[in-house]
């Protein structure tokens, strides 16, 4: 291979994030355009990867590897199988879209897109790291970035809300780094692929403290947070409603992402017999993570809290696919894991529409908008739809994979009862659907205006995609399918 | 008497004395920086041409020549130059005190550099004693009343500490019957296993040196003088006691430790485990401290502390395992990327120092819009001592945790990760005044070229040595190269 396209990918917003902050003089319009140009130039190269892509191939491709720190037999080493390049495609897709979001930023503009796009650098950093130690070096970058973009642009107690989040990002993380220390020591080796079981490596024969179940579970500790795993999930309804909508949208859409990578990269494919032992334990947590956000989602009366708990509830079946440990529901998870991005990214976009035009947040203080804001309506209607699974949108492929892949594994029971989740995120969507735009049409939103062009452009966009992926899943399903089956053989099934 | 050997260190002797005739004799006060510094780079030259040199006995046994000692000289002359660059300023307010200023850093420097290629427990002594002496004056420096509260705290506990250290020093001595630190590792290393009991004396005077080397480390419970001292010193006397003071104090406990009480194990295996203990209890206290502080010399205090925990961290290992190499190693590697921090760190505080009331983080508002320079160089600093990656303080931890996990020290790698999310809140609480909140005033802060380029410096050493670390693994690869001469010696 002699051109690099993944460094290329992941350094591009990086390198043009240092250049921006360089050069003080540019217009805050220059800086828009070239936000929308790298972000562009990203998306386009990670299509070009999506179409040289060997579908019948399952280890790793475009792979680039160089010697880093000799000491820690730390690589620099890139590479993208099946199941990280939908994710590279969705972040560089989000990446675009949450700089368009923001065109109306203008406090502090130059600083807010160099933030944004140091982001999206160490997000796709995450996606294409098979070094553990450069793995966690782009893991930990994203948390400045957000923290940033949150205290300084987001609104409520934005603050706190930033604390919280980095506080929790790190001590998962912190966890994560004794995990992979203790790997370190016991392997002498950061590489991911050397790690893999077959290469003969013996867990076991170390102190006890150090065997594979608590590395599982340090890893699993850093993953979880951002996932995220329910008793871990109280740092996220808030920075999601306080980040300003691109941020959200980038938190939501690409980070949690994060985690169900990690876990299906690391915990899964490193330590398959402790991901089987544990996996009743992680499917009740899934499980339970699908049914609170649900309830919590009924119940909230914020706007952007209820798509918050919302998408707890939809990460859930993420879980659940994953620790079903089956082919077709890890297939149902990985597809979920794009779906998730799109529907709640829209479902971020519109209601940041909706508050930004309106200036309410709250749900009863809206109402009858259909009329007012037919187009943001309509985005809101087909990402809700998307939300709740109706067939023909993505939500619904990947929920149905998802649970028809449980159904005829282990996980029988917790499909069930996952089933219920899937009825309350009808209940939830629909009532929110029509509370705010449905009803007697309010004197107070008279003038209040509609989606406009840009934004009308990246919403469609975003459902075009919906539906693509909802009518069409084998477009992803030929990509992933073969990764999948090689992490699935590992757990035995 | 090959004295030739000490060539760096003479040369700053004397580089001191003419500063201080520069001074007498000359009005202009610029002068004396630039004789400083040319001394200072004179001294790192001959740094330079002494690698490659191994020297068991220099000065008839009092010091020794070895790759950890030149290390050392570098590390104590880099920082010394840059303390001094950045203060090209903040002396303009010591009035008449700019030659005395410059002499007692020398000669603090020439100080640390004894310190570290000490090997007879007088030099060691005398040499400790040098710095500190030199320092109770440059605290004091200010002359108004916080700083001359804290020189009379700084002395009197410095004082109290030397005596103890003494006392430590000559019952090692009455019971080894030598001051050389060789001799003292073979008698400590003849004693047999189930007989170390029997010498309650030298262990008692073992314990008593232990105390007062972490006085000068800052170590819980020696710690009290440090949040006083740092906040009532002249900062760029606060930055070279955190950096420079600190690292000797850490270059002899490893010498001292390594040379003279290695052998037998079961010794070495138990100042490991006191050590990892106190580690433990000082970084959490530390970070814990911390917490509370409004005061922006005050939690960088609090958070030098801390930071002690997790070097001892390295320092444990040294005792438990057998790989002395790379545990020294991690150890240099981390107190550089401490160094560097710091540095970038304190000169900004030295720089925004003369455009703030006092130096409470709330003055620290808005640092952003005032001067980026300062702000990104402040924040850089900031997330390096916290152990974000890629920055040069991730790195060292790596580093440091990854030895303690092969010694099987999990448990306090496990105390020192959580630590380290405390330590998040404080240093977060620091960078969100510079960032996000409203500044005072909307002047500009200017400065003259010499401590931005003392930034600029640190800066690119922050993220080279983070992003690229074997660049740096390499220098403290070889400087970890401690006691070579020692095995010889045994052999």
């Amino acid at each position: 291979m002699s051109f690099n396209f993944l460094s290329v990918i992941i350094f591009l917003p990086l390198a043009v994030a240092i250049m921006l902050a360089l050069l003080p003089r540019l217009s805050v319009k220059a800086i828009k355009y070239i936000a929308v140009f790298v972000t562009l130039a990203v998306l386009a190269l990670s299509l070009h990867l999506f179409a040289n892509f060997d579908r019948n191939i399952s280890g790793m491709q475009f792979e680039e590897i160089y010697s880093w720190i000799p000491a820690l037999s730390a690589n620099y080493h890139l590479g993208i199988d099946g199941i990280s390049l939908p994710l590279v495609i969705l972040t560089a897709l989000l990446g675009l879209t949450s700089v368009l979001i923001s065109w109306k930023v203008e406090t502090r503009a130059r600083e807010f897109f160099i933030w944004l796009l140091v982001l999206e650098s160490s997000v796709l950093g995450v996606f294409c790291s098979l070094n553990l130690l450069l793995f966690f070096i782009f893991w930990e970058i994203e948390v400045i970035p957000v923290y940033f973009l949150i205290s300084i642009w987001g609104s409520g107690s934005k603050r706190n809300s930033a604390l919280k989040y980095v506080i929790f990002t790190l001590a998962g993380s912190a966890l994560m780094l004794a995990g992979i220390i203790c790997m370190y020591y016991v392997s002498g080796t950061l590489e991911m692929r050397a790690l893999e079981p077959g290469n003969g490596i013996s867990w076991n024969n170390a102190i006890p403290a150090m065997s594979s179940v608590p590395i599982f579970f340090m890893l699993l500790a850093g993953f979880a947070v951002k996932l995220p795993i329910v008793p871990l999930h109280s740092w996220q309804p808030d920075t999601y409603s306080d980040a300003p909508t691109a941020v959200s949208v980038m938190l939501s859409g690409a980070l949690a992402k994060m985690g169900a990578y990690g876990i299906i990269r690391l915990c899964v494919t490193l330590f398959p017999q402790s991901a089987q032992r544990y996996a009743p334990i992680l499917l009740t947590l899934a499980v339970i993570g699908i049914i609170y956000g649900g309830i919590l989602a009924l119940r909230q009366t914020n706007l952007k809290r209820l798509i918050a708990y919302s998408s707890i509830s939809h990460m859930g079946f993420v879980l659940l696919g994953i620790f079903a440990l089956g082919q077709t529901s890890m297939v149902g998870a990985s597809l979920q894991m794009v779906s998730h991005g799109l529907v709640t990214s829209l479902l971020f976009i519109t209601a940041g529409i909706i508050i930004e035009h309106t200036d309410k947040t709250t749900i009863p203080s809206l109402g009858g908008l259909a009329r007012q804001m037919p187009a943001t309506a309509t985005f809101f209607v087909l990402a809700g739809l998307g939300a709740l699974g109706l067939p023909a949108t993505s939500g619904f492929a990947a929920e149905f994979t998802t649970l028809l892949g449980s159904f005829n594994s282990s996980a029988k029971w917790f499909a069930t009862v996952a089933l219920l989740g899937v009825l309350l995120s009808a209940v939830y969507i629909l009532w929110t659907i029509q509370r705010v735009f449905y009803g007697p049409a309010l004197l107070g939103f008279d003038n209040v205006r509609d989606a406009g062009k840009l934004q009308r452009f990246y919403c469609g966009l975003l459902v075009i995609l919906i539906f693509v992926i909802g009518i069409c899943p084998t477009i992803l399903t030929s990509v992933i399918q073969s990764s999948v089956s090689a992490i699935s053989s590992l757990v035995g099934s | 008497m090959n004295l030739d050997l000490l060539r760096p260190e003479i040369c700053l002797a004397v580089t001191a004395i003419v500063v201080i005739a520069v001074d007498l004799f000359f009005r202009h006060k610029l002068l004396v920086t630039i004789t400083s510094i040319v001394g200072l780079l004179v001294s790192f030259g001959m740094a330079i041409s002494l690698i490659g040199s191994h020297e068991l006995s220099v000065g008839n046994g009092l010091f020794i020549l070895d790759n950890y000692a030149i290390y050392f000289k570098f590390l104590f002359l880099g920082i010394a130059c840059l303390v001094i660059l950045a203060s090209t300023d903040y002396v303009k307010r010591l009035q008449n005190l700019h030659g005395e200023f410059h002499a007692l850093l020398l000669t603090a420097t020439l100080g640390a550099m004894l310190t570290a290629t000490a090997q007879d427990i007088i030099a060691m002594l005398l040499s400790i004693e040098l710095t500190a002496i030199s320092l109770y004056a440059l605290v004091a420096m200010l002359k108004n009343s916080k700083s001359s509260e804290s020189a009379v705290k700084y002395l009197l506990l410095g004082a109290v500490n030397s005596a103890i250290l003494l006392f430590g020093l000559a019952l090692v001595f009455g019971f080894s019957g030598s001051t050389s630190l060789l001799d003292i590792a073979q008698t400590v290393s003849s004693i047999q296993v189930g007989n170390i009991a029997d010498n309650a004396g030298l262990i008692f005077g073992l314990v008593l040196i232990l105390a007062g080397f972490a006085f000068k480390i800052a170590v819980v419970p020696f710690h009290m003088w440090a949040p006083d001292v740092y906040e009532g010193a002249p900062t760029p006397i606060t930055l070279f006691l955190s950096t420079v003071s600190k690292i000797a104090g850490f270059s002899i406990l490893v010498r001292f430790l390594l040379t003279g009480f290695s052998l037998p194990e079961s010794l070495s295996n138990n100042w490991g485990v006191i050590l990892a203990v106190v580690s433990a209890i000082t970084m959490t206290a530390g970070n814990l401290l911390a917490l509370t502080q409004h005061n922006i010399k005050r939690l960088l205090a609090y958070s030098s502390i801390a930071q002690s925990g997790y070097m001892l961290i390295a320092v444990a290992t040294m005792g438990i395992g057998s790989f002395h190499t790379i545990s020294s190693s991690s150890l240099l590697y981390y107190l550089t990327a401490f160094a560097v921090a710091e540095v970038a760190v304190f000169t900004v505080i030295i720089i925004a120092s003369k455009h703030k009331d006092n130096d409470d983080i709330a003055d620290y508002a808005g640092l952003a819009k005032q001067s980026p320079l300062l702000a990104c160089a402040m924040t850089l600093g900031l997330l390096s001592l916290m152990g974000l990656p890629p920055l040069v303080g991730f790195m060292g931890k790596l580093y440091v945790f990854s030895q303690a996990v092969q010694h099987d020290l999990l448990w306090l790698v496990i105390i020192a990760v959580v630590n380290s999310v405390i330590s998040a809140c404080y240093y977060l609480k620091i960078i969100r005044a510079i960032w996000v909140d409203a500044p005072a005033s909307a002047d500009n802060i200017r400065s003259s070229f010499a401590p931005k380029a003392v930034l600029l410096i640190a800066c690119a050493g922050i993220l080279l040595f983070g992003i690229l670390p074997s660049i740096l693994i390499s220098g403290t690869e070889w400087g970890a190269d401690l006691i070579s001469g020692i095995w010889e010696f045994f052999r």
